[in-house]
């Protein structure tokens, strides 16, 4: 019997001395990654669509982050660059035409009897919501087309429609308020300029 | 000296873990594709089982031993090993992120490589010492290297031969693999440790 207790001590303390050396470990090489880059990263709309110049939403982080203007996202649209300009601290400026105007929120549709099997739009597709294979018939994952139009622009034949989702029961959400309103009772006469008056 | 000498010709070249005593293949096969991948995979295999036998050994003879608990020895390499795998990621991950992308899921995959747990429990019942317990480990780590690199060059050539279709693919790799051990036979009777 007491071999057992022996036994479990042994392992338990083990257990505890390697997890203390890994605790140690953990905090003496611990990475740090730039902070502000996944902040920001978090609140652009992560569609992948490279429509801001850059390959993806990450590497754009990462150039705000190193002092790229906040107004070239047009699928994160006006709401996005509010969010970034309270986040970093600078004014929000409106939406450079020059990266695309910015859309309803949509997915892509591809009328499928129209569809030749070019797979041109599954190698533009940056998220891989494209299924289909040469010469075979292809179609739009919805739950992964993140709306980019990336796919539209090679479609030899045309057939890939954007289509605005609709809002149902099932997809209606609250309108997300507008920068400023969220201020408390004694913030009231810092937002004064921008609300022209008191909250 | 010369009998660290033999136990690093006897671990890389006459007893070769992968080829001969057939331990971690899952690796061996795995990783092999690339060679810049086997390349990482046999560096942080080399550190992982230099020092995991070390850690074995010392959790061996200090604790497992004298408390005459020796048949905890496995549970207990398995635990040593986990947590030299967790370290080696935090240090890797640390000190060269490409490396660190480039190994990916191999990391913690190294903790079920069973050449790593057959060294520990090896120095037990060979009853190395404290230095020969480290030379063997990274012997062993050595002759993985090996093996997986000149395995890895050799899968690069094949890749691009024309190879009959009813071969292709892992099929041709386990007839290289067979192929590759049948030469490292050829090393039997060089030395006996």
């Amino acid at each position: 019997m007491s071999a057992v207790i022996i036994a479990i001590l042994v392992l338990l303390g083990l257990a505890v001395v390697f997890g203390i050396v890994l605790g140690f470990a953990s905090v003496r090489f611990k990475v740090e990654g730039n902070p502000i880059v996944d902040q920001i990263d978090a609140l652009l709309p992560q569609t992948q669509c490279g429509q801001c110049g850059y390959p993806g939403c990450r590497p754009y982080a990462e150039a705000i982050a190193g002092g790229d203007t906040i107004n070239k996202c047009p699928p994160g649209g006006q709401s996005t660059i509010e969010a970034l300009a309270d986040l970093l601290d600078v004014e929000a400026i409106p939406l450079d035409d020059e990266h695309g105007e910015e859309k309803p929120r949509s997915i892509a549709y591809i009328r499928e009897d129209e569809c030749i099997g070019c797979t041109k739009c599954i190698q533009a597709c940056p998220v891989d919501a494209i299924l289909g294979a040469a010469k075979q018939m292809h179609t739009v994952i919805m739950s992964e087309c993140t709306g980019c139009d990336l796919c539209v622009e090679p479609c030899p034949v045309d057939c890939i429609d954007m289509i605005p989702i609709e809002t149902t029961l099932s997809t209606w959400k609250w309108p997300t308020p507008k920068p400023g309103i969220e201020l408390i009772a004694t913030d009231a006469g810092r937002g004064s300029a921008q609300q022209g008056g008191f909250a | 000296m010369t009998e660290f000498l033999l136990i690093l010709i006897s671990t890389v070249l006459v007893n070769n873990f992968v080829l001969v005593q057939f331990l971690g293949l899952c690796p061996f096969m795995g990783v092999s594709n690339k060679l810049e991948t086997a390349m990482g995979m046999s560096l942080a295999t080399t550190f992982v089982l230099t020092l995991s036998s070390l850690c074995s050994y010392l959790v061996y003879t200090y604790l497992l031993a004298p408390l005459e608990m020796a048949f905890l020895k496995t549970i207990a390499f398995i635990l040593v090993i986990a947590v030299v795998v967790q370290f080696t990621e935090m240090v890797v991950r640390k000190t060269s992120p490409l490396l660190y992308r480039v190994l990916g899921i191999f990391l913690p995959l190294i903790t079920t490589n069973c050449a790593v747990l057959g060294v520990a429990l090896l120095n037990i019942k060979k009853m190395n010492g404290f230095m020969e317990s480290i030379v063997y480990g990274f012997g062993a780590a050595v002759g993985f290297s090996l093996a997986l690199i000149l395995f890895s060059a050799i899968r690069e050539r094949v890749a691009v031969a024309d190879v009959p279709t009813p071969f292709r693919g892992a099929a041709i790799g386990m007839v290289t693999a067979g192929l590759m051990s049948l030469a490292f036979m050829g090393f039997t009777g060089l030395v006996s440790f």
